[in-house]
């Protein structure tokens, strides 16, 4: 299994040289991890708080970034906030990829009736459209912590990864190898965990990014509406605060344009990444572009 | 399936709401408490007991659901709780038609374009700068609308002051059937709709692309070229025609998420369709409004995916047997 994991590993290597998407991708994102570890010793985060500066002040040498209406620093809220952003999508898409590859696995390696029933789950969740059952959910929640905001998206993004790892365990399942496996008497777990395993990480990898970047667009619709997290300021709230006290028509956009920019960088980040990530598990979709 | 997911929906709408904490009889309650209406104490208690029985929350939590059940699959939704006596279908067919004005039409541009411009991205003999929107569709694909339709709102309702802010008409019109009034809604439609297509275009044009480089490979398409037909004629009814078959199937699933995906942009733009309905029933937990809207959004995605199931052989007549 080490072996394969190595060689999976140059081979991502070498493949990340030759396409400049993974590049920047990787680029864009790590200048938002800089910011938020870098940042607070640069800028004192405490004033990320309610009433800590003066308000609506434009950018200048003391607030870069100026100042909103209920007495932030706006700087300070970014470097604040981006952290809460990328932790909240890496942990719902961690459970959401985890959730959904173990059921992928399992209705996929044992077929049958347990198929059967993941695979109608699976379909009929898929039909649910998420956003309205979040509402329901968030508007639920008394309090909502970043955490708990995860968990709760992570429960509704398990689907598209069961339904990619299924189908490709299904092909797995007939391959040569594993019949000799199993005909050498290995037993279901193991072959599960050291013949099958190995060849859907790439593809779990994949569909990572890909959960990750969904999970922090439900993560900021939901902020945006006001029904984030409410005690750490983050960047959606940032924004429907912004839209609260009507920044965009008073001519304040230094306080609703920051979050926005770094959310575009983010998107477009994990974006790259992750379709980068698609050409390397599936090289049809090299040939163009 | 179609009927396991709308029987589960319907579920999930009657437990959810009743897994919060507060209860909506409260909420109303205080807020008459807040305007100086009400006044506590015995008074108060005979209201809600009045209220919960109105709207059949005194009755055991199994006879609930099972009436719940009955009701909805009759499509009878019940009265709101915040805007007593509107009935909630009432207030849904009002909202109905913005949303699908706007999102429908918005959702079919952007796929019409978006597939055009894809199955050119991947066209050999298409003119060179083609290839070039490609990064620039990535871009914008990964985007949230409403964010990019902040920006659009200051860039043309408030520097340029050219378009409105939000709204579906100017305050103090009333709707009615007439070129001037059509005229301000395309007005007020126009910033949410192009943040959409924007957004969205991108989508399209990326899975057409897809599709179309294996299409290309294809031996009927070798044979066209080979017996000489003109480029056209490759291009519309052989390459893109079946390449078009799975993103009508797309198409499909959008249209019918289209009302669930307006919360955000209406919430943005203050634009009174089904989002915007949700949005408020959830903020004054108005139970029977939020089962009812939810039970709906789902209710046209389920409709839309048996719609393809059901038009698909017709597209592509390979699949009747």
């Amino acid at each position: 299994m080490i072996e394969t994991l190595i060689h999976r590993g140059k081979a991502a290597g070498i493949y990340t040289l030759r396409t400049p998407k993974l590049l920047l991708g990787l680029i864009l994102l790590s200048s938002l991890l800089l910011l938020s570890l870098v940042g607070p010793y640069v800028v004192d985060v405490d004033t990320a708080r309610p009433i800590s500066v003066a308000t609506n002040q434009p950018p200048s040498a003391k607030f870069p970034l100026g100042t909103d209406s209920g007495g932030r620093d706006v700087l300070a809220v970014i470097i604040v906030g981006t952290p809460q952003t990328l932790m909240m999508g890496v942990i719902a898409g961690l459970v959401g990829v985890t959730l959904g590859a173990s059921l992928g696995l399992v209705a996929g390696y044992f077929g049958g009736r347990i198929d059967m029933v993941i695979s109608t789950c699976t379909d009929v969740m898929l039909t649910i459209p998420p956003l309205a059952i979040l509402l329901v959910v968030a508007a639920s929640v008394r309090t909502m912590s970043v955490l708990n905001m995860a968990i709760i998206i992570a429960l509704l993004s398990w689907m598209f990864p069961a339904r990619t790892i299924r189908a490709q365990v299904l092909s797995l399942r007939e391959q040569p190898y594993v019949h000799m496996a199993r005909l050498a008497g290995l037993s279901d777990i193991r072959i599960i965990f050291e013949e099958i395993m190995p060849n859907i990480l790439p593809l779990a990898a994949a569909s990572f990014v890909g959960a990750t970047s969904g999970a922090i667009l439900a993560g900021i619709g939901l902020e945006v509406l006001g029904m984030g997290p409410q005690r750490t300021p983050t960047l959606g709230m940032t924004i429907y605060w912004a839209q609260l006290y009507s920044a965009l028509i008073r001519g304040l956009w230094w306080w609703w344009l920051p979050p926005i920019i770094v959310l575009i960088v983010l998107f477009v980040g994990l974006f790259l990444v992750s379709a980068a990530m698609d050409e390397f598990v599936n090289p049809r979709l090299r040939r163009t572009g | 399936m179609f009927i396991i997911v709308v029987i589960l929906a319907a579920t999930l709408n009657f437990i959810i709401p009743r897994l919060a904490p507060g209860d909506p009889i409260g909420a109303v309650l205080e807020e008459l408490r807040a305007r100086g209406a009400s006044s506590g104490g015995d008074a108060e208690d005979e209201i809600v007991a009045a209220y919960r029985a109105r709207f059949g929350l005194d009755q055991p939590i199994h006879l609930q659901y099972l009436r719940f059940l009955f009701n909805t699959l009759r499509f009878d939704l019940g009265y709101s709780i915040s805007y007593y006596p509107q009935k909630v279908e009432a207030a849904l067919l009002r909202s109905l038609p913005w949303t699908v004005g706007l999102l429908a039409f918005s959702t079919l541009i952007s796929f019409a374009a978006g597939s055009f411009f894809g199955a050119m991205m991947a066209w050999p003999r298409a003119p060179g700068f083609m290839r070039r929107f490609v990064p620039m569709f990535m871009v914008l694909s990964a985007v949230p609308y409403y964010l990019l339709g902040l920006i659009l709102v200051y860039i043309f309702a408030f520097v340029m002051r050219i378009l409105p802010l939000g709204g579906a008409y100017s305050s103090g019109t009333v709707p009615r059937l007439d070129l001037e009034f059509l005229l301000d809604v395309m007005r007020h439609g126009a910033l949410p709709a192009l943040s959409i297509v924007l957004t969205s275009v991108g989508f399209w044009a990326l899975g057409m692309r897809g599709v179309m480089v294996t299409v290309l490979g294809e031996d009927y398409l070798t044979l066209a070229e080979a017996k000489g037909l003109p480029d056209r004629r490759i291009f519309f009814a052989y390459a893109m025609r079946n390449a078009l078959l799975p993103q009508v199937t797309s198409l499909a699933i959008a249209l019918g998420t289209v009302a669930s995906g307006s919360v955000l942009v209406e919430v943005v733009f203050n634009y009174p369709g089904i989002g915007w309905l949700l949005y408020n029933a959830l903020r004054s937990s108005d139970y029977y409004m939020v089962q009812g809207v939810t039970f709906f959004l789902i209710l046209t995605v389920a409709v839309s995916v048996l719609i393809v199931d059901l038009i698909y052989p017709l597209l592509d007549p390979r699949i009747e047997r």
